[in-house]
């Protein structure tokens, strides 16, 4: 949250530098008073009574309520300010994208039909509007260097921006606990420069690559003709279920299974062998296949660019 | 004189044996056993805490599975919180309440007596589920959907729903208790403007009490409704709201860190001017600033859910609420400081927990206040920067004070002095272990870890900080233990303590340690906000009739007078042992574990064993009303 990187986060950073200012002074103040009590008595004979400390009255309610007051106030306008700015609606034009909690991952869809999962990109220097909905639990939609978090709760559509100054891939989290895989429940924002984003989206939105080689053909129909296609959709071939993530353009994002593992053939092999062993609980059962038909439908999906 | 003693010993002394070890109505045999109890809860919470803090030392450790992960912070924060810190404040304010009143015992002892052993059946009750390895799984704020029946379909959260319910009796309970004790049977003289601080504590306390814990069962109840017998309150697909579970919970849930915080002030405030050697500063602001908390944090609520996102306006109300509670807390804090600035500071053990406290009070206060700016919230809730923040407040603002209260009324409980020495070195340990194991929490949720993961990602800067976390527990935990060895070797070895070993100005300083099981021989006439010190003779333990004392030798009664000015009205029959309050207690838990395994007959068994024992113990027993 700290490292900023888009105008979101920007004003919360303020905020929390002021808010930090403040309490530091507050806590000195207690430090010095406790110590200076520390001190004197020190100095303070048992035998004679201690002074009078009329302006004890006086001190709690300047402190307490002449100064303390003023400096709230002062804060909740900031705050509000923030607040204001951070709620502001994007404008018509802007892009909007529909991101669904899934236990434990993130479907993201774009207005061209482009779907993927996890891996949200978005153009740089713009507001994107994000909407939010989930189809199981609540969840939250977090990107610390971005923007603050919002809420996916069922029955509920929820929205927010980020926006990112430069180009970069933005970790986010999960941030409500929704049961077994909360911990993995991760995606990136990827900030492209608005030309390279365009070419992603609209590569995004056609349908498969068709496999060459005659491995990969095997893979595809592997994948076609066992469980893989009652979950999950690779656009231009028969299967289309919503149950996992879209995999039309798999070979497009650098992780998978919502940030737990690297795509590249080792992990992905280990995760469709046995996906319990990666991500204990994820909604998906481990697959019938050989050695052979998994390495088949690994270099099938590592061709989905 | 001896013969007003021996009388009253007659008439208040319990016999030994079972049946008075089961049927007790001493409040301060009561006060210990919350205390102990709870202390055995402070063990088992610690230890949950420490297979958390193991298991995420390190980045992606498979030392617990998410499955025990889950079961184990949800049992954490129940623990703690439930069976730990509530019950052991409501132990010193069993045991200290009547003693700083001047009352022979609470208003209700039997009703104290049920609400202890209901504490007990509970903790029994909720602890039973890692027995069954099914204990509640979906955090201690359960939220739904996650925690309905379909997405929890185990018994884990019938542990929770029926557990919380169960152990919110108990708490009602004591709340009530309190509130009577305090208001009807102060000693003549002790008018409302010499209630001594610490009751003020537990009365703001209490009466947070009976306006939170209802919302909870409530909550509890229709989540239970609707995991079994198919209710559809919070389930979005029939007309129901998830959100409807979050606002009913944080009702309470806001509160809850207020009926914390509030005992441990009031014992801070016990603590302070007895070391500091001088009267509280300021007794009228700290009053009306705590009766100001307890108020307002009905009021805040609203700041758990800042991401939920419901409407501007909603938010901006709560956020001024959020910010304005920070004008009281701070009143009472300032007038801490005040008189410990003006004080001649005596440093023994508890003073140093007490002081310990006031920087880790102010630390949690002052990053909580930002939570109030709304903003900020939606970017650090749900962080490790909140785990950072409510610990300060709610383990540090609690344990510190729960600590300098077993260093202070320990020796009044046993009769000996804690070991000074052990004391002060509990304390440094506990306070850089404190500090160690939750200063970094802030700056892990900075950076953006979120809490309630069972592990996290290499790379992300988060490890070292995680392990400085887990170090810094391991050494709180070695000074806690520390203090819970000193307490069970100076209760047989310590310096005997006399009447008052620290010099307080309270009554309890104004009996013998232990006290009688009558408390007072002559129940005192209060002419002071400080009688101990303002009164000599009660520095010499007792208040004969001459100086205005009442011996009250004739009959098991003791004293009730009006609200204000204490000024005597009544004599009130108090009531002798009883094993009903047990009774009852058995058969509620025998009911609650029918309901959890859904056996009707059991439920049956213990909902006819729970209605004779009400019988039995209202049941009219010639011309005193023994309730
Ligand atoms: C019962 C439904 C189901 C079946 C059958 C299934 N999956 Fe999945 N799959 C999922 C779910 C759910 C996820 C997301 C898991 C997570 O991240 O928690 C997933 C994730 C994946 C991912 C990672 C995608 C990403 O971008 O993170 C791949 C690759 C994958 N599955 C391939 C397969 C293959 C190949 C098969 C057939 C052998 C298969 N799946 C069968 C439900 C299923
Ligand atoms: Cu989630």
């Amino acid at each position: 949250m700290i490292d900023a990187r888009g105008p979101a986060e920007h004003g919360i950073v303020s905020l929390w530098w002021l808010m930090l200012v403040l309490a530091c002074a507050v806590f000195l103040l207690v430090c010095v008073m406790i110590a200076g009590g520390l001190i004197r008595s020190r100095h303070l004979s048992p035998d004679e009574p201690l002074p009078e400390a009329s302006w004890g009255g006086p001190f709690i309610a300047i402190v307490g309520v002449a100064i303390t007051g003023p400096i709230l106030v002062f804060v909740f306008v900031l705050s509000l300010r923030v607040l204001r700015a951070d709620a502001a609606s994007t404008p018509k034009s802007a892009l909007s994208v529909h991101v669904t909690g899934h236990d434990w991952w993130w479907q993201a869809r774009y207005p061209n039909g482009a779907q993927t999962a996890n891996e949200i990109h978005i153009p740089t220097g713009q507001r994107v509007r994000i909407v939010l909905d989930t189809v199981d639990v609540i969840h939250s939609f977090w990107v610390p260097q971005l923007g603050p978090k919002t809420d996916l709760i069922p029955g509920k559509r929820n929205s927010m921006w980020i926006e990112a100054a430069s180009p970069g891939r933005y970790r986010g989290q999960c941030a409500e606990f929704c049961g077994f895989q909360h911990a993995h429940m991760i995606f990136y924002v990827i900030a492209d420069r608005p030309g390279a984003f365009r070419t992603w989206e609209r590569n995004e939105a056609r349908p498969l690559m068709q496999p060459t080689s005659a491995i990969a053909k095997r893979g595809e129909q592997i994948f076609l003709s066992t469980t893989c296609a009652q979950c999950h959709a690779i656009r231009g071939t028969p299967a289309d279920a919503t149950v996992g993530p879209d995999l039309t353009h798999l070979a497009g994002r650098r992780t998978i299974a919502a940030g737990t593992l690297q795509n590249d053939p080792g992990d992905l092999s280990d995760w469709i062998r046995d996906p319990q062993a990666e991500k204990q609980g994820a909604l998906m059962p481990s697959a019938p296949l050989s050695q052979t038909d998994i390495d088949a439908v690994v270099a099938f999906l590592e061709g989905l660019h | 004189m001896v013969d007003v003693a021996e009388r009253l010993e007659e008439l208040w002394a319990e016999k030994p044996g079972l049946a008075d070890f089961i049927g007790t109505v001493d409040h301060k045999r009561i006060g210990k056993r919350y205390l102990y109890t709870a202390i055995f809860f402070f063990v088992v919470g610690g230890l949950e805490a420490s297979l958390i803090r193991l298991q995420l030392s390190h980045a992606n450790l498979h030392f617990l599975n998410p499955e025990l992960y889950d079961q184990i912070f949800t049992m954490h924060a129940l623990t703690m919180i439930f069976l730990f810190v509530i019950p052991a404040l409501s132990g010193f304010g069993n045991f200290v309440v009547p003693l700083q009143v001047g009352a022979r015992d609470m208003a209700f002892p039997r009703l104290n007596a049920f609400g202890y052993w209901i504490f007990l059946m509970a903790g029994i009750f909720m602890s039973s589920a890692f027995i069954v390895g099914r204990a509640p799984d979906a955090g201690w704020f359960s939220y739904v959907p996650l925690s309905n029946a379909h997405f929890t379909p185990g018994v884990n959260t019938d542990f929770y729903t029926l557990g919380v319910i169960f152990i919110s009796i108990s708490s009602t309970a004591g709340a009530i208790n309190f509130i009577v004790t305090i208001a009807k049977m102060r000693a003549p003289g002790m008018s409302i403007n010499r209630i001594p601080l610490f009751c003020w504590g537990e009365l703001a306390m209490a009466i947070s009490s009976v306006f939170a814990f209802p919302a909870l069962t409530l909550a509890a109840l229709m989540l239970e409704l609707e995991r079994r017998l198919g209710f559809h309150f919070f389930d979005i697909g029939k007309g129901g709201d998830p959100i409807l579970w979050q606002h009913l919970f944080w009702i309470f849930g806001h509160p809850v860190v207020y009926i914390i915080i509030l005992p441990a002030l009031g014992i801070t405030a016990s603590v302070i001017p007895t070391f500091a050697r001088r009267a509280m500063i300021g007794y009228a602001w700290v009053v009306l600033g705590e009766m100001a908390v307890a108020l307002l944090g009905f009021g805040v609520w609203v700041h758990h859910m800042f991401s939920v996102g419901l409407p501007a306006i909603s938010l901006s109300m709560i956020s001024i609420t959020s910010f304005v509670i920070t004008i009281p807390s701070g009143i009472v804090v300032l007038a801490w400081i005040a008189t410990i600035f003006s004080g001649r500071i005596i440093r023994k053990t508890p003073m140093l927990f007490i002081l310990g406290f006031i920087l880790i009070f102010v630390i949690g206060g002052l990053s909580g206040v930002m939570f109030a700016a709304i903003p900020f919230d939606q970017a650090t809730t749900d962080s490790y920067f909140v785990v950072a923040h409510f610990h300060y407040v709610m383990a540090g603002g609690a344990m510190f004070p729960i600590f300098a209260g077993i260093y202070y009324w320990g020796p009044k409980m046993t009769g000996r002095v804690l070991n000074e020495f052990w004391g002060k070195v509990s304390f440094w340990i506990m306070f850089v272990g404190f500090n160690v194991g939750f200063f970094p929490m802030h700056i892990t949720g900075l950076m953006g870890e979120p809490r309630r993961v069972y592990t996290y990602q290499p790379g992300l800067g988060w490890d070292v900080w995680n392990m400085i976390e887990t170090i810094g527990v391991f050494i709180f935990s070695v000074g806690a233990l520390i203090t819970l060895i000193n307490w069970w070797w100076s209760a047989k070895h310590g310096e005997l303590a006399g009447n008052d070993p620290f010099g307080g100005e309270t009554l309890e300083w104004g009996t013998t340690s232990p006290p009688p099981h009558y408390n007072f021989e002559h129940i005192p006439t209060i002419r002071s906000r400080h009688p101990v010190w303002d009164q000599p003779e009660l520095r010499g333990g007792d208040q004969p009739i001459e100086a205005g004392g009442r011996a009250l030798d004739d009959a098991h009664v003791t004293l009730s007078t009006s609200l204000l000015d204490a000024r005597p009205q009544a004599l009130i029959h108090m009531p002798h042992e009883s094993g009903y309050p047990f009774a009852l207690s058995m058969s509620l838990l025998v009911f609650f574990f029918g309901l959890l395994s859904g056996f009707l007959v059991v439920v049956g068994v213990g909902g006819l064993f729970a209605a004779a024992s009400v019988v039995g113990w209202l049941w009219p027993r010639g011309q005193t009303q023994e309730t």
